[in-house]
């Protein structure tokens, strides 16, 4: 692990493969990745009918050993040595330096147009998916949920810097909201009859009532900077799921509440009379209830993208932008950053806030272990690797997450080298972590490097990223 | 009050677990100045090795206390030693790479490789709690007194004996480490000037390196502690650890060793009351309050030194 | 002879800042008058960025009374103020010892962002703005037009749409300048806006700061190491040393103080007048140059 660190400081007689150095290396990795694998891999313990077992598994640590191994011998011969003749000119921290056209930046303006005409058609696309309509356009569906809860979240961290690790929380705070407000108070305070409805008015009451818990935690935080106000905030995201388990009476607890699923403006999308096929006369097909989730989510996905890209060139989305650059410099221009990061994370929260309603309506069932602080953690990481601030970076993010959970799901042909009793799409969040960290370390400034300006006298230049500041947090 | 007396020895106990992690957040956050998020489940994995090893060895409460002595010497050292070398990998592999890039990246990265060591470990070794019979059990007490309204005792098992003599011992050496050897000398120096301390001929990589071994050990000792006393653990319990701990650094003033213990003991109290006291589904929910409290109102801790906001 | 102390723009009455048992500021008096360009020197140390942080509410301080009147007699007590609120309504602007600029932003944005509070409140905050008033797309016109107008004192115009962290050093420094001046300020307190720069681009730095001053009727507060910056254009000058004021005059009068010559060069001898002559070179001494701190 240390060769792209010593490589950089070679000199140049040292270009040739050095043979020795390269097999005590070698020999450290596989002591270190044998003593990493030995205990948890090669010795597999198991739970039988209460009784404790274990068994070994040498084979498959000698085996993964020995990958790692061949791994680090080729990096060693083609891609270090590489480099170290290269560094012979003097080399510039490659973190920091080296610029990358990345797909985006390389294809430009049309990106979001072709993206845009793209998910406007997809379920008439979705007839010739090779995995069926259904489950394409369920899939899409859920990217998109991902998409919007990515943008909200971009708000608080890619444009106003501030490091949110309970975003999740707003999210719960939406999906109750249109959980309790449509089970319970509508039927309560307006009869039953409200109920198909009741999505359509929940829906801005729960970005609202998210939004003011994005205020009323922000509150708090804001003094705290970096490392402090992600591991406060996870602490916020974590307690709104405790209670969620906890306080029975109010939430029903670990059991969660079913919830009416999203009608068409009252048609609830079921096979009787009354429903949206009889209304219109078509034959009831479960599909149609697809197409309507698929293009509720996209409108506001939509919403989020065109009010966030609004809100960029007014004067608060500029001051958001000025916080994460330099908070200082912000109070001597008199920008007041209180107000200024609470409407960060208001606006972030109410996006949030939607989404969660969105995703109680089309599971029909709320419960609070669909907001774990990992949920948090993989929208941070779509935000991440999409490249902070950056919208379209983003959409190209969570398709490659979240598709690849799918793909991990079709991988049946793992199953062949993997250790019985493990499923492909066990390794998900493994591949999420692993990404995250080598995200950071070959390419920190995620798919979309470069920053837009909101505004330019004559041309329209695009900032590079190794300029952008990323807020103190 | 002996109600009272039996919560104390019970905090206490936890408080030396949370404090041995609490060491490792503070040292690591005292010189690079991040919190390695990772820690926690470094003392997870420190669990799990010592379960793991205990289960192969085959030792079981019935065993002769010379054996269980014999076989926790094995263990300890075994879970010290994968753990730092877990620790040390992680520092080479997922941090030292990004000194130099922004603030968030190794933030970031730290997060990410929490997901890698949890997926990881719950991958390999099934997703269950993993429960086993007490191995060291029996107790004394302490107390007894026969009133009108029933018999109180207070007791304190072998076990809790176990962590808090273990944890003064190791607070003992360690202490001395930092403040008697050459290592804590250049440790210090780097705290305070990383850039200086290397002028000066102090091996700046190696020392970080050290840093993370060894809180990585004191991690892997808690983790095996937590497991006996417990008798159980799972993939899991490096999250909530790990931000109790964290909190108890913070606390503490991050950056002071004596702070960390100090927290630590502080946390595990409150814990223990608050579940004694108030209610046990809630008991999470105050140790996330005592966070937020606490990096809000006093973000330099009880001993740690304030900062002042520099233009 | 002018006289700063009849109608002060500032007046700072018995100023102390102290930082636990440490007194950077002791017992500090001075006027800052209108339309005059006033400097703060001293050596490293002697407490003016200090000052400034008082001026400008990022430090409250510990004792004293800091007023500003505006020309049209509106009267501010700055010690009582939050930072942002000193900008905002008591119209003083600030640069910074340590540039800080938004540096991933353009030149343009960073003067955009500086007009935030007319532009926040044409936009209705932001309500309006989100569709698309046309009271709030005149605002960002007039507000183009004044970053324009800075720009072009500032020599900047071919650069507007570059990022802010592309400039070279001495251009960061003017336009940091600029950026102050588009808030709108009556009071501009600068930090060592010469350090670093090479001796035409001090010239112009003179230039455009007797312009700001005669042009737009402005109080300078500034804070300088650079001797031919601080003796060539201001009005008044007051000197610190360890947080205590040891001198306060035209430009004349400090040249030939005793008590400053003895801060500057440490003579014991009061009367060696020769020395008199030798400290403006002495203070003039080139200074290392500052390079831009990077925030990782």
């Amino acid at each position: 692990m240390s060769g792209p660190l010593k490589s950089s400081s070679l000199s140049a007689e040292a270009q040739a493969l050095d043979t020795v150095a390269i097999a005590k290396d070698l020999i450290g990795t596989a002591i270190i990745t044998g003593l990493i694998l030995t205990p948890i891999v090669a010795i597999r313990t198991s739970l039988d009918q209460g009784a404790l077992t274990w068994h070994s598994r040498f084979g498959l640590a000698f085996a993964l050993t020995a990958v790692v191994v061949v791994v680090r011998l080729l990096l060693h011969v083609f891609v270090w040595n590489k480099r170290a003749a290269s560094a012979i000119a003097p080399a510039k921290p490659a973190a920091l330096t080296v610029h990358r056209a990345s797909i985006a930046d390389m294809i430009g303006p049309y990106v979001p147009r072709a993206l845009l005409i793209f998910a406007l058609l997809l379920p008439v696309l979705a007839y010739a998916s090779p995995w069926g309509e259904k489950r394409t356009i369920d899939l899409a569906i859920y990217i998109l949920t991902y998409i919007m809860l990515g943008w909200g979240l971009n708000v608080v961290v890619g444009l106003a810097g501030l490091l949110d690790l309970g975003y999740v929380a707003f999210y719960a705070v939406g999906a109750y909201a249109y959980a309790l407000l449509s089970t319970i108070y509508f039927p309560y305070w307006f009869g039953p009859g409200i109920v198909p409805w009741a999505f359509y008015i929940t829906l801005p009451m729960a970005g609202l009532l998210a939004a003011t818990w994005g205020v009323i935690l922000g509150f708090p935080v804001l003094r705290l900077r970096g490392d402090y106000l992600a591991i406060v905030t996870l602490a916020f995201g974590e307690m709104i799921r405790l209670v969620l388990i906890n306080w029975f009476s109010f939430t029903n607890g670990p059991q969660g509440i079913n919830v009416p699923k999203a009608t068409f403006f009252g048609l609830p999308f079921k096979d009787e009379p009354g429903g949206f096929a009889a209304f219109f006369n078509i034959p009831y097909n479960r599909i149609h209830f697809y197409i309507f989730l698929y293009y509720l989510i996209l409108t506001l996905a939509l919403i989020t993208y065109f009010v966030t890209k609004r809100l960029r060139r007014l004067p608060i989305g500029r001051a958001w932008e000025a916080l994460r650059e330099d908070e200082i410099a912000c109070r001597s221009l008199g920008i007041n950053t209180t107000t200024t990061k609470l409407t960060a994370f208001a606006i972030g929260a109410m996006f949030g806030g939607f989404a969660g309603s969105f995703f109680a309506a089309r599971q029909g069932f709320v419960s609070p272990e669909s907001f774990v602080y990992i949920e948090s953690a993989l929208i941070l990481a779509i935000v991440v690797l999409g490249g902070l601030g950056s919208q379209i970076g983003i959409v190209f993010s969570a398709i490659a997450i979240m598709g690849s959970f799918e793909v991990f799901r079709e991988m049946d042909f793992m199953k062949a080298i993997l250790p019985t009793g493990t499923e492909p799409i066990q390794f998900r969040m493994l591949a999420v972590g692993l990404a995250m960290v080598l995200m950071m370390r070959f390419r920190p400034r995620g798919f979309v490097t470069k920053r837009e300006p909101t505004v330019f006298l004559k041309e329209k230049k695009s900032v590079s990223g190794d300029l952008v500041a990323e807020g103190h947090g | 009050m002996e109600y009272f007396l039996q919560q104390l020895i019970n905090g206490l106990t936890l408080g030396s677990i949370y404090g041995l992690i609490a060491i490792g957040y503070t040292m690591v956050y005292g010189i690079i100045g991040m919190i390695n998020f990772a820690h926690g489940d470094v003392f997870m994995v420190g669990s799990v090795v010592s379960f793991i090893v205990i289960l192969m060895l085959g030792i079981t409460g019935g065993s002769g206390s010379f054996m269980i002595i014999l076989a926790l010497a094995l263990v300890v050292v075994i879970a010290m030693l994968i753990a730092a070398v877990y620790n040390w990998t992680i520092e080479r592999v997922a941090y030292r790479p990004l000194r130099g890039s922004f603030r968030l990246a190794p933030l970031i990265s730290a997060i990410g490789m929490s997901i890698v060591l949890q997926e990881f470990v719950r991958i390999a070794q099934e997703g269950r709690p993993k429960p086993i019979q007490a191995i060291i059990t029996g107790n004394y007490e302490i107390l007894h007194r026969n009133a009108a309204e029933g018999v109180f005792v207070v007791t304190i098992s072998n076990m809790q004996i176990m962590i808090i003599v273990s944890t003064i011992a190791l607070m003992a050496i360690f202490t001395a480490i930092i403040q008697r050897t050459s290592l804590g000398r250049a440790q210090r120096a780097c705290e305070q000037d990383q850039k200086m301390a290397s002028l000066l001929g102090i091996n700046v990589d190696r020392t970080i390196s050290i840093t993370f071994i060894l809180g990585a050990a004191l991690a892997a000792f808690a983790g095996m502690m937590f497991f006996l006393y417990y008798n159980v653990t799972d993939f899991f319990i490096g999250f909530l650890a790990g931000i109790k701990a964290f909190t108890a650094a913070v606390l503490g003033g991050i950056g002071s060793i004596p702070g960390a213990m100090l927290g630590g003991m502080i946390i595990g109290l409150i814990e223990v009351m608050w579940s004694a006291y108030f209610s046990v589904e809630y008991k999470d929910v105050a140790a996330f309050t005592i966070l937020v409290i606490v990096l809000i109102f006093m973000p330099q801790g009880l001993l740690g030194k304030p900062e002042v906001e520099k233009v | 002879m002018l006289d700063w102390s009849k109608d002060p723009e500032l007046r700072v009455q018995h100023l102390t800042m102290r930082f636990g048992g440490l007194t950077a500021i002791g017992d500090l008096s001075f006027d800052a008058g209108r339309k005059q360009i006033t400097a703060l020197i001293g050596p490293n140390g002697a407490g003016k960025t200090t000052v400034f942080n008082c001026i400008t509410g990022f430090y409250k301080p510990t004792e004293g009374m800091i007023n500003l009147r505006h020309a049209d007699g509106r009267e501010f007590m700055l010690e009582r103020m939050d930072d942002f609120i000193i900008t905002q309504k008591a119209k003083v602007a600030r640069t910074f010892q340590n540039i800080r600029l938004f540096s991933g932003m353009t030149l343009l944005e960073n003067l955009m962002v500086a007009q935030h509070n007319v532009l926040m409140k044409a936009s209705g905050f932001t309500v309006g703005g989100i569709f698309g008033s046309g009271t709030f797309k005149r605002a960002e016109n007039e507000a183009i037009e004044r970053s324009k107008y800075w720009l072009d004192k500032v020599n900047l115009t071919a650069r507007a749409d570059d990022a802010a962290g592309d400039l070279p050093y001495g251009a960061q420094r003017r336009l940091e300048i600029a950026r102050a001046m588009c808030t709108g300020p009556r009071l501009l307190c600068l930090d060592e806006p010469a350090a670093g720069l090479n001796p035409r681009e001090s010239d112009e730095l003179n230039t455009l700061l007797r312009f700001i001053r005669d042009k737009h009727d402005m109080a300078i507060l500034l804070i300088e190491h650079d001797m031919s910056v601080v003796m060539g254009i201001s009005d008044h000058i007051v000197v610190l040393d360890y947080g205590r004021k040891i001198a306060d005059g035209t430009p004349q009068d400090i040249k030939t103080d005793p008590a400053v010559i003895r801060a500057y060069l440490g003579v014991e001898d009061e009367d060696d007048a020769g020395a008199a002559p030798l400290i403006a070179e002495a203070i003039a001494a080139p200074l290392p140059v500052q390079k831009k701190a990077k925030r990782t």
